[in-house]
């Protein structure tokens, strides 16, 4: 897939100003909107789709999605997905444009004081009208080999993918964060840069490093 | 283990009420937080407060806590609204490399993490969530100065240049201009802290720390709701000002056309304040070198704090009552041509460390907030006048000074100065 970020910038500006929520609307379902589609409606299209309403055949909301700006490699996404379902729901994947190669992970204390990520088999469950939180040192999506920098401010598409076929698009913002540095556990295979996850981005070049400020 | 996953179902379980409800999520994270010690404190406020029918109007019936000033609007907060108790004023620089994409870039990431603050939800990817729980009539005031414009290939209103160098000033370069301005306000010293922490933090890959000042007004609910804030001269400072929602405070301040229609100015001054050598006058020297009674800020010439000062009223000696020196007959601009401009003051007081090693006691002073529609034609006469003379000069030296543009409100949706850039 080729990717188009640079060309879906001016959607993704208009996206980026979503209140709470950064889920899609019903009628948005297309997960790689043409340019404009959304724009073109300025604040009205974010007003209606951030009222977290998820398609009508996936009862999932999805509030707050995230990602932490990289400028290569590989970064993960956060969000709360809380369910309408009256059974429960589960989250086996998600796509997006913005990386090839997307996995579910979860993360688990390294019995050294650490903290070490893998990836969770059979994804999440989302419990009968239950929440899950994708947070930094918890679940997360683990986007691998970025297509491009990530950089704090745009926004990128990502759908998430359940068991039972439904498809949730969301739209995730893009923002600079310090933490999110749990290793990866030994046996992970393909996970290419094994420094860590991406530089974060600066919004336009080099900058004085805050990745490497002590925590 | 167990403890992790306690914390874990309890971070959930916070999210779960924040997400419950968008209006209802602050107080569900509150209660969640600490339901025993809120509920007992409240009840201890409310029964004081009905105990005391001194002021039963203001008896507390939320805590101030808990209150959101609204950030999208025609205008930007935290300039008609009520002056909070406490204030920073952030000046950044663009770093080298920030292009016109990374500033709007950082104006929407500075946008969005401004609108869920002052409505007490955490921003994306803040680390300190409880912190942003309380925002206690928070607001976040975004300025820009002439290189944002310039990065941003936008041409700058032509008043938007440091104002002109004056005999009294001793700027310090450290303390004054900038790329961009914030000005953070709230009634809470830790949620303004924990603001202002994630709002550079979203900004840090654009720009940097210029200069950070931070002030202070009375606490809240120290005195009545509209009194005229005091300076550490103890002099009643800004009795002059338009009242908001007035017609003439919309004429004063707000820009009536053009990309900033529905913004403004702030030409922000850092002023020192010699209380040491002030400690040597006496109150009719103090008050002489005013024009104003300190008890209550009153003209000389007589009457209350904000009845009309009687410019032309002589003593028995043939002396003017109000000097022709004193700073509130400068200010004017009573004797001048020219005089008449009005401007609205929004100041804070500050009162930092003094210089170690020194024989000072204090470093004190204002941090003069001076919003206006024209810096040129309202602001500068004022301070050319006062530059010339005005007995207060004895004892104050600006030391800082800034112009910034104030771009107008967002609605939602809109990013902040979107009328200005885009």
């Amino acid at each position: 897939m080729t990717a188009s970020v640079p060309a879906r910038r001016p959607v993704l500006l208009a996206l980026g100003l979503l209140g709470l929520a950064a889920c899609t609307g019903p009628d948005d379902s297309d997960p790689t909107p043409a340019p404009g589609s959304a724009a073109s409606d300025g604040g009205g299209a974010a007003d209606s789709s951030g009222a977290g309403s998820a398609p009508a055949d996936a009862p999932i909301a999805v509030a707050d999605a995230w990602v932490k700006a990289a400028e290569s490699g590989m970064t993960a996404a956060f969000a709360t997905l809380t369910s309408t379902a009256d059974a429960p729901m589960r989250l086996v994947g998600a796509r997006s444009e913005a990386a090839p190669t997307i996995q579910l992970h979860e993360t688990a204390s390294d019995g050294s004081g650490g903290m070490s990520m893998q990836e969770k088999e059979g994804g999440f469950e989302i419990p009968a009208g239950g929440t899950l939180v994708l947070e930094p040192g918890g679940d997360h999506i683990m986007l691998l080999d970025l297509a491009e920098p990530l950089l704090a401010g745009d926004a990128v598409e990502i759908v998430l993918l359940f068991e039972d076929g439904a498809e949730v698009p969301c739209t995730a913002q893009i923002r600079d964060f310090a933490g999110a540095q749990e290793e990866y556990a030994s046996d992970m295979d393909g996970m290419g840069d094994m420094e860590g996850m991406g530089g974060a981005s600066d919004g336009g070049g080099e900058h004085a490093g805050h990745e490497g400020m002590g925590r | 283990m167990s403890r992790g996953d306690h914390d874990a179902d309890r971070r959930r379980l916070l999210r779960a009420g924040a997400i419950a409800g968008v209006g209802a999520g602050i107080g569900a994270g509150a209660g969640v937080l600490g339901a025993g010690a809120v509920r007992t404190r409240e009840d201890a406020l409310g029964r004081t407060a009905a105990g005391s029918a001194a002021d039963a109007e203001a008896a507390p019936t939320a805590l101030i806590g808990e209150e959101t000033i609204p950030f999208h609007g025609t205008h930007q907060a935290g300039i008609a609204t009520p002056a909070p108790a406490h204030a920073v004023f952030l000046g950044l620089d663009l770093r080298p490399e920030t292009d016109r994409d990374a500033v709007l870039r950082m104006l929407r990431v500075l946008t969005d993490d401004a609108a869920r603050l002052t409505a007490g939800t955490a921003p994306l990817a803040d680390t300190e969530p409880e912190l942003a729980a309380a925002p206690a009539r928070l607001t976040v005031t975004v300025g820009f100065g002439p290189g944002l414009l310039q990065r941003a290939g936008r041409e700058a209103p032509a008043w938007l240049a440091p104002l002109p160098a004056f005999a009294i000033d001793a700027l310090r370069p450290e303390l004054g201009d900038g790329d961009l301005m914030l000005q953070v306000g709230a009634e809470d010293p830790l949620a303004l802290a924990h603001a202002a922490r994630m709002l550079l933090k979203g900004l840090r890959g654009a720009a940097t720390v210029r200069w950070r000042q931070q002030g202070f007004r009375r606490a809240h609910g120290t005195v009545r709701p509209g009194t005229t804030m005091r300076n550490l001269f103890g002099q009643v400072d800004g009795t002059a000002n338009p009242q908001p929602g007035t017609p003439a405070f919309d004429r004063a301040v707000w820009i009536p056309e053009g990309p900033f229609a529905g913004g403004t100015s702030l030409v922000l001054r850092r002023i020192r304040m010699d209380v040491d050598t002030w400690d040597e006058l006496d109150r009719t020297g103090r008050e002489e070198a005013m024009g104003r009674r300190l008890a209550d800020g009153a003209p000389l010439t007589g009457g209350g704090e904000h009845d009309a000062p009687d410019f032309a009223a002589r003593t028995e000696n043939g002396f003017p009552v109000i000097a022709e020196f004193s700073h509130v007959r400068r200010a004017r601009g009573v004797d001048a041509a020219d005089g008449g401009q009005v401007i609205f003051r929004r100041a804070y007081n500050y009162d930092v460390a003094p210089d170690p090693g020194g024989a000072e006691i204090s470093e004190s002073g204002l941090i003069f907030a001076s919003y206006q529609a024209d810096p040129r034609a309202q602001f500068l006469p004022i301070q050319e006048r006062l530059a010339e003379l005005d007995l207060l000069n004895q004892w104050t030296t600006p030391i800082g000074s800034a112009v910034f543009a104030i771009p107008p409100g967002a609605a939602e949706g809109e990013m902040l100065g979107q009328s200005v850039l885009e």
